[in-house]
This record gives C-alpha cells, structure tokens and sequence, in this order.
C-alpha cells in the first residue's frame, strides 16, 4: 500500500485556527459550563448543594435560550452563519431545533425535580448527565458533516443509557438500561459503517459537498449511475442507524422495553427529545446530504413509514401497561413524521415545514401525556392502563388534561395534533403519484386506529370507577404542576393558533454551508 | 500479486458481518461488547483505506473520533454489566426478561 499519497510528510502546512463565531456558539458553551459547575458544584458541596442541583440545571437551560434568541433576532440581517467549512451552520431551522429541545429538556427537568430526589436517587450527575446529553442534541440541530453529526450523536447517546439505568437497584432499569446500550450501539456501528461507506463514494464528510460529488462526476458531469451500489448501501446504512433512535418499525423493539423498564422522566426524555434529535439528522441527512438522491432514500423512508405506523399501531391496540402503549404509538408517530421523507426529494421545503411543525407539536403533547402518567403513578405507583380508571373523580385537573393530550395525539381538532396530522397529509398528497397517494391512504386510516386507543383511555378516565373505591387526591408538587401548566398552552395554542407554530416552522430549505 | 485498498476494503466488510452475526447469536453481554468492537474496528479499517484511496487525510481523523467514543461506550457497558451482575449470579441477555407485553 502507498502512504505518501495519505501521509503528505514534505509538505507539511501550517495550522491555520480556523475562525470561530462565539455568538453563533454560545448557546453550545453555556450549555457545557453548566454541565460542568453542576458537576464541581456536586463534587465542592457534596450534600449540601443536592436540593440546589435541579434549580440551577433549569436555570442553565433558560440562560441558553437568551443567545438562542439573539441569534434568531439577528437571522435576518445576517443570514444563516457557517462555521468550519461548512461543518457547522446555524440557520432558522437549527436555532427552532435547539429552542425545542432546550424547552423539552426543561419540562423534562421540571418532571424528574420530586420524581429524583424522593427516589433517593443521584442527584447531581443525573442532572448534569441530562445537560450533556441536551448538549449533544443542540450540537446535532447545527451539525451539517458526518463526523460532527456522529459526534453529536454519542454525545446524546452515552449520557442516556446511563439516565436509562438511573433506578440502579431495580431489575427492569438494569434491562432497560442494557437492552438500549446493546441496541444503540449496534445502531451507531451501522451508521458509521455507512459513513464510511458514504465517504469512500463520494471523497467528501461534509454534507453539501456529499450532495454534489453524489449527484454528478466533478469532473465530467455526468450523473455517477456507475456507483449506485455502494451509494445505496451507504445511505440505507447511516438511515438504519438512525431509525434505531427515532424507533422506527421494524427497528423499535428496543423502544418498549426500555421505556417501561427507565424512570418516567428518563422515559418522557427517550421519547421526545432523544427521539427529535433522531429526526433532525435524517432530515439534515435527507435534505442536505442526499438531497440529490431521492432515487436512493425515497422508497426506504416509504418503507419504514408504511412498516412504523401499521406495526406500531395494531401492536398498541393489545397494550395493557400506558407507557407501553406510549412506546408503540410513539413508533406509530415516527412513522407519521418519516412520511413526509419519502416525498421529500418532489415536494421539498413543504415536506420540511411540515416535518418541524409536527416536531414542536409532539414534543409538547407527548411531554403532557407522560407528566400525567407521572403525576397519577405518584397515587397509583402502577403504569398500567387499569390504574388510570376513574381519574375524574378524584383528579379532575389531571383527567382534564389527559383527555386534551389523548385527543391531541389522535389529532382531534382544534387541539395540537390536527394541525400537524394534516400538515403531513397535504405534503404527501401534494406529490400526486401513486406511491404517495397510497402513503396518503395508510396515513388517514392509520389515524382512525391510533383513535381507538387513545379514546379508549380517556374513556376509562371518566367513565370507570376509580379501583378500590379511593378517591383520595394526588398532590401535585409545583414544579410538576408548572411543566403540566406549560405542556397544556402549548397543546392548545398550536391547536387554536396554527399559524402561531407555523408562523415559526415555515423554514425555508436548510442552509448548507 | 499487488495488494490494493480493495483488499482492506473486503476485510473490513467481512469483520463487520462477523461482529454483526455475532452481536444477533451470541447471548453473553461481554461477548456482545466485543462483537461490537470488532463492527467499530472494520468501520476504522474501511475509514482508512477509503482515505488512502482517495488520498485524502479525514479518513485517518475520522478513525480518532471513533476510537474516542468507542472508549467512552464501552466504559459505560461494562458500568452496566457490572451494575446487573451484582444482582443477579448469571449474566446473560435471556435472563434479562423482567419487561415483555
């Protein structure tokens, strides 16, 4: 093997420090110098500090939205900034990105505040493993190169298997735990297999320059039919990877058990932010680095929407435990939000702007659903469906609020789920070939099942007698109150107000670099 | 007979269906930690002879960050093993079996 051409020892150049842009990075550094006082706090303090270390990891998390906001304020002036090379882009639709994540990682906060600290659990490291992994997702909302998406990607991967296993004592988190370690880590030796795969066709890492050397020689101009093979094992690669983390049928077997098995709020965090950081990388892979291929990646997302929702659907009418039937709607909803990915190629910003506005909608209906499984396990101390039987008639509110995220995930106007349902729908249908218009089908039917279980619940909320005839109420520690307060007016206003979300989701298409 | 980037390029596909296989059959987690050092290992080995073919130096950078994360992932593997088998005498994947529905 020749290694000069490799290892170009005669012409050794300088470093040269590439620019960094510390507004357009500050979001990213507050973030980790949380991360890391909470850990010297812990380490300084020891007990003492325990009480203070969720106060002070929530009021890292709204620091970080003030640069995020400044960034969106100056957007229009300045236009998307690209950093590295185009490695590193902050553009409309990262900076929405990273307010849902950041927003979703304080409600998650808000939920684990009494769930930890009455568990008798590791406080500190908790919150600040939870910070790291916040991190990873709002580095992945920016990532526009494939060692900085998988970079991104470990570093929200690795603090959430330990989140998943936090109940150290107890059997079904060590499962839980291990089953998504395993799982995980055979998802992420794939996706980099790919990378791999995808840097040996094209020569490049970063995603635009990916795009271009994939959809023509640089050199001729021709289009490169001849390397098809490989292009296409690479990208089925990397969206395996990835189907893995936003549990995608029939990837999704992992998804269940690890979040019956993990603390609620660990669970709350699985399913809404681990899982949109999932789809932020899919669409940055689908819209910026295989854009040219639709050929290639369209009928794979067909495939696992169609496979997501019928699966996840009729798996979920048989649940009996509600964070199970939780799981297998959340893969049913995956399979919603990749559908828009299998027209993306025809139909392109439309199916984007429908893809964030779905993203911010589910984060804030499914955040709810699990601070009411939460607020009524804390009575209960049982996730089954059973012990949510009467839940009118001793918790009003929490029944009240159950039904709006029930209905809202069935997609029931004029609450939240509608808007974004139909959104979908229409970028899909607006394609017009047969494929989709069969997509469109699946869709519209597979809506009407998710309606049966959801309204199932809501019926045993008000219409069945609470077990054993208690009808004591459940107290509602305040910070639990505050992330239900939040999660309701923001179910409600996307629903009643969809050109409030709208207004903000209808980015244009992702800037490269 | 000249031995080409090809070669390493076989290698690495046929390391990465071994642990793959490996990773689906075997039900001791430790080897199952193994098999997928040695799926992380092809991809490095692919990474670098993709580099070397196009003469390009981020396949040899992009071999750093994986062996950094593969050290970190394997840490919190075996953090886990160690946690399940202090409570339990026998670790393997079918004694894990407390969830199912």
């Amino acid at each position: 093997m020749d290694f000069s051409a490799a290892l170009p020892v005669a012409d050794v150049v300088a470093f040269n420090r590439p620019a960094i842009d510390w507004h357009a990075a500050s979001p990213e550094l507050i973030l980790l110098g949380f991360g890391a006082l909470l850990t010297l706090v812990d380490v300084i303090f020891l007990d003492r500090a325990k009480q203070y270390t969720a106060a002070l990891a929530g009021i890292g998390l709204l620091v970080t939205m003030v640069p995020i906001l400044t960034l969106a304020n100056d957007m229009s002036e300045t236009g998307p900034r690209v950093m590295f090379d185009g490695a590193y882009v902050i553009d409309e639709f990262s900076l929405i990105m990273k307010a849902i994540f950041i927003l979703s990682g304080y409600v998650v906060i808000l939920l684990s505040t009494n769930y930890i600290a009455e568990g008798d659990y590791w406080e500190s490291e908790y919150y600040g493993l939870m910070l790291s992994a916040i991190l990873g997702m709002v580095v992945m909302a920016s990532s526009r190169d494939l060692i900085s998406i998988f970079v991104a990607f470990e570093l929200l991967s690795i603090p959430s298997y330990m989140l998943a296993t936090w109940k150290k004592r107890s059997l079904e988190s060590n499962e839980a735990g291990l089953k998504y370690y395993l799982m995980g880590v055979f998802a992420s030796a794939i996706m980099l297999y790919g990378m791999s795969l995808l840097f040996g066709a094209s020569g490049e890492t970063i995603l635009t320059k990916v795009n271009a050397s994939l959809s023509s020689d640089p050199l001729t101009g021709e289009s490169l039919s001849s390397s098809t093979p490989v292009l296409t094992l690479a990208v089925i690669f990397v969206i395996v990877g990835f189907a893995f983390k936003v549990s995608a049928a029939p990837f999704h077997n992992w998804a269940p058990d690890t979040y019956s098995g993990a603390p609620i709020p660990v669970t709350a965090f699985l399913a809404v932010a681990s899982k949109i950081a999932g789809f932020v990388a899919l669409v940055q892979l689908v819209f910026v680095g295989f854009y040219a291929r639709a050929d290639v990646f369209q009928p794979l997302m067909w495939i696992l929407a169609a496979a997501s929702m019928i699966i996840g659907n009729l798996i979920a009418l048989r649940q009996t435990d509600i964070v199970r039937l939780m799981a297998y709607s959340g893969v049913a909803q995956a399979g919603f939000i990749l559908a828009p990915l299998a027209v993306a190629g025809d139909v392109g910003d439309q199916a984007l702007a429908s893809i964030v506005s779905y993203l911010a909608i589910y984060a804030a209906m499914n955040l709810g659903a699990f601070a009411v499984i939460l607020a009524a396990a804390r009575k209960t101390g049982s996730t089954s469906i059973e012990s949510m039987n009467g839940l009118f008639s001793y918790a009003p509110g929490l029944a009240v609020a159950m039904t709006i995220f029930m209905f809202a995930l069935a997609g029931i106007p004029p609450l939240g789920g509608w808007f974004a349902k139909f959104q979908i729908f229409f970028a899909v249908v607006e394609q017009g070939g047969t494929w989709a218009i069969i997509l469109g089908v699946l869709l519209a039917v597979n809506s009407v099942i998710a309606l049966y279980y959801y309204a199932s619940v809501a019926r045993r909320i008000w219409a069945d007698q609470a077990p054993d005839g208690d009808l004591t109420p459940i107290r509602i520690p305040p910070s639990l109150g505050a992330a239900l307060v939040l999660t309701v007016v923001a179910t409600l206003v996307f629903g009643f107000l969809p050109g409030a979300v709208s207004q903000f989701t209808d980015v244009g298409l992702i800037a490269g670099g | 007979m000249e031995i080409t980037s090809n070669w390493y390029l076989i290698l690495s596909a046929l390391l990465f269906s071994i642990g793959a296989i490996g990773l689906l059959i075997r039900r001791n987690p430790l080897v199952m930690f193994m098999c997928v050092e040695l799926m992380l290992n092809a991809v490095n080995l692919s990474f670098v002879a993709f580099g070397d073919r196009l003469g390009d130096i981020a396949g040899q950078v992009s071999v750093f960050f994986v062996l950094v994360v593969a050290a970190a992932e394997v840490v919190v593997g075996l953090a886990l093993v160690v946690a399940i088998s202090r409570r339990r005498a026998t670790t393997t994947a079918d004694d894990l079996s407390v969830l199912r529905g």
